[in-house]
């Protein structure tokens, strides 16, 4: 039964696949079938091939074509969201996946090999608001913020808003929730921070890329939030940060652990990941420790197999692959801030190096 | 396959025919008349087969669908059972799924936008059935009519987001609901206007197909033209005007992307008509690539289908219904 679900999931890709690649290149990717995932990942097709978070691809696309000038490299990348890549990967039909959250025990379960994670990025999550007399920034704790996506805290002039924006006139309107109605990465690191600030949410909510929302609105993607947002009066909502500030939305201060109200910033959240990395990097940067680090961001991950040879794949595409990462997390990250991607801290560029040592062709390791 | 001319018998593989006058010259024309008719006997054959053949693709694919989705949604069903269909609650977090919150907002806005849209085709497929037919002011409105249903769904949930839902909010302001404008009464009214195209065409086409020595006789009667077409043309056609409608229900019940842009998407039941809710289609759409639990993805797909018998426990009471017309 799972293998039928995840053949449902492969041939949805095959589609995206096609899509992608077009009628232009007729290479291996057209021919294949739903059930003989082999042929896409190691065609004769030079291009690597990798699917998955949406947040990565605005960052991918402009390092990819940086590398492709330089090495000549080809990689496809289709953007089809975190879960999808995740599914994809576990199929082998791409060599690498990209997610803004770890995998999980299932997914963990569901692979032949063992994978590894290598931090490429890192974003933030941001909450815009609608609020046209108010002029000053906006200061949230994080028990307010639970408050209100919780549904306990309604109108902007409560008490507890008021206690942290002391000398700013609120509002009495109602506030009016948005949130992501598609199952997304953006999700997880908010609901992931809730769930981390909040008891109450923790055990009512929970956190996941879709969760049971106890109020508000959904709108699909981060332009169906921010439209709601910007329509209706007295919302507050939560977007990424690159979304925003393309878009020249208001966002708030997040208060962090250390109890200071930090503006998030590709600044910020690059501090916000400078902390002790565990050694598979599989950590979440909400609720950092870090004094200066904006509390809701987190990394997004490159995932491929740890055992490069699976699948007849030649030796010579696996260093292809390993040397693309191992660009992407050195010289790739220049293009991070013109993109308002928080660059690697410079604690996750050393376990990323770390982690890519230990990818392997036949056991042995790929770079040296 | 060929024939063969040999004394006076031209013969075929199975059938003999005797040829009376022998002559070459005759036995030549009544080979090319015999090769002729069974050429088109084959070609008969062949078409009534690729026709044969068309018809059990499509029963295969129906059927296809079906069977995916059951053998697909059969992890949710064995864990969820029944209960899923009127469970209230959606929690991808802790495995709980219920479609209730759903199939009522499927149903709820669908119907709504149906009602809406009912009086807009109806006029339109009068207009342009009875009353101006032909001219260049017609053929632009049925242009127009067509043109509803070409523009791609996603530019109508913009459209909708846009300029309908803040006049909505203006609404709900003004009757004193809470003012969010998104919700399933938006999501009816774009509805309402995407489908009007289907039942409009179809009865328009209908209305033209009156007979008409049954109008005459109506107002050779002294009917009014009012009269006639309540009495002659809407009797006449109400089987095809229903199926039209029909046809806009199931265009109204699978619509993803604009519903799913303007309803507001949450797994709340909805309180009143101006409430956000979810529907069926705008669900899957929004959480299938992100389903990253075998039983998660599989209440998905069991969604869809409930969507798929939804459909089709429609049309079959629409087709009752068509009977019953038919019949009188």
């Amino acid at each position: 039964m799972k293998m039928n679900l995840l053949n449902l999931k492969n041939a949805f890709a095959i589609v995206a696949l096609i899509a992608s690649t077009g009628l232009v290149s007729c290479g291996g990717g057209g021919s294949t079938s739903g059930s003989d995932s082999t042929a896409s990942a190691s065609g004769n097709d030079d291009a690597l091939i990798g699917a998955g978070s949406s947040f990565d691809n605005p960052l991918f696309s402009k390092q990819f074509s940086e590398y492709n000038k330089t090495s000549g490299l080809k990689v496809n990348y289709q953007s089809v969201g975190s879960g999808a890549g995740i599914s994809q990967l576990t199929n082998k039909t791409v060599d690498f996946g990209a997610s803004d959250a770890p995998m999980n025990g299932k997914q963990d379960s569901a692979l032949t090999a063992p994978a590894i994670h290598i931090p490429v990025t890192a974003g933030a999550v941001v909450l815009s608001y609608n609020l046209p007399d108010v002029k000053d920034t906006l200061q949230l704790s994080p028990d307010v913020l639970a408050g209100i996506f919780l549904g306990t805290i309604t109108k902007w002039n409560d008490p507890k808003i008021a206690a942290t924006n002391k000398g700013v006139k609120l509002p009495s309107t109602g506030i009016v929730i948005a949130h992501r109605s598609d199952g997304s990465g953006t999700s997880n690191i908010f609901t992931t921070y809730l769930a981390k600030v909040s008891t109450d949410w923790n055990t009512k909510v929970g956190h996941g890329s879709s969760v049971n929302w106890p109020v508000g609105l959904g709108g699909k993607g981060n332009e169906g939030v921010a439209g709601l947002i910007k329509q209706t009066p007295g919302a507050i909502g939560y977007i990424e940060l690159a979304y925003a500030i393309q878009n020249s939305m208001p966002y708030a201060k997040m208060q962090n652990k250390a109890g200071n109200f930090i503006t998030p910033s590709i600044a910020s959240v690059t501090a916000a990941a400078n902390i002790q990395i565990p050694p598979d990097s599989k950590v979440s940067l909400t609720n950092t420790d870090a004094a200066d680090g904006y509390p809701i961001s987190g990394f997004s991950w490159v995932i491929i197999y740890k055992e490069q040879n699976y699948n007849n794949r030649p030796s010579d595409r696996a260093t292809k692959l390993v040397k693309l990462i191992s660009w992407m997390i050195h010289d790739g990250q220049q293009f991070s801030g013109a993109l308002n991607y928080a660059p690697l801290s410079p604690a996750a560029v050393s376990v990323g190096d770390s982690i890519l040592k230990s990818a392997t062709f036949d056991g042995k390791p790929i770079l040296q | 396959m060929d024939t063969s001319a040999k004394n006076g018998v031209i013969t075929r593989s199975d059938l003999p025919l005797r040829v009376i006058n022998s002559t070459p010259e005759t036995i030549s024309r009544a080979q090319k008349k015999v090769r002729r008719s069974f050429r088109q006997i084959r070609t008969e054959t062949v078409f009534r087969r690729t026709l044969t053949i068309m018809g059990l693709i499509m029963i295969i694919l129906v059927l296809g669908i079906l069977l995916t989705l059951i053998i697909q949604s059969l992890p949710s069903i064995k864990s969820l059972g029944l209960k899923y269909l009127w469970g209230k609650v959606w929690d991808p977090v802790q495995d709980i799924y219920g479609a209730w919150p759903f199939l009522l907002g499927t149903l709820l806005s669908s119907f709504l936008a149906l009602i809406i849209s009912i009086p807009f085709s109806l006029a339109v497929a009068i207009f342009l059935g009875e009353y101006y037919p032909k001219g260049w002011m017609p053929d632009f409105l049925k242009n127009a009519v067509e043109l509803i249903a070409a523009v791609p769904s996603v530019i109508y949930g913009f459209w909708g987001l846009a300029v309908l839902v803040p006049i909505v909010r203006n609404l709900e302001n003004h009757i004193g609901v809470e003012p969010v404008g998104v919700g399933i009464f938006s999501s009816s009214l774009i509805l309402a206007i995407m489908i009007i195209p289907y039942a409009a065409s179809l009865g328009r086409s209908m209305i033209q197909m009156v007979p008409s020595p049954l109008k005459e006789a109506a107002y050779g009667l002294g009917a009014t033209r009012w009269e006639v077409i309540r009495s002659v043309v809407l009797p006449y056609t109400k089987s095809g005007l229903f199926a039209g409608i029909l046809l806009s229900l199931g265009r109204a019940l699978g619509e993803t992307m604009a519903v799913t842009m303007v309803i507001g998407n949450t797994s709340l039941i909805p309180k009143n008509i101006f409430a956000p809710g979810n529907t069926m289609a705008s669900v899957i759409a929004n959480e299938f690539t992100e389903a990253d639990k075998p039983v998660y993805l599989s209440a998905l797909i069991e969604l869809g289908l409930v969507l798929f018998l939804v459909t089709v426990v429609i049309n079959l009471i629409g087709k009752k219904i068509i009977d019953r017309f038919t019949n009188e």
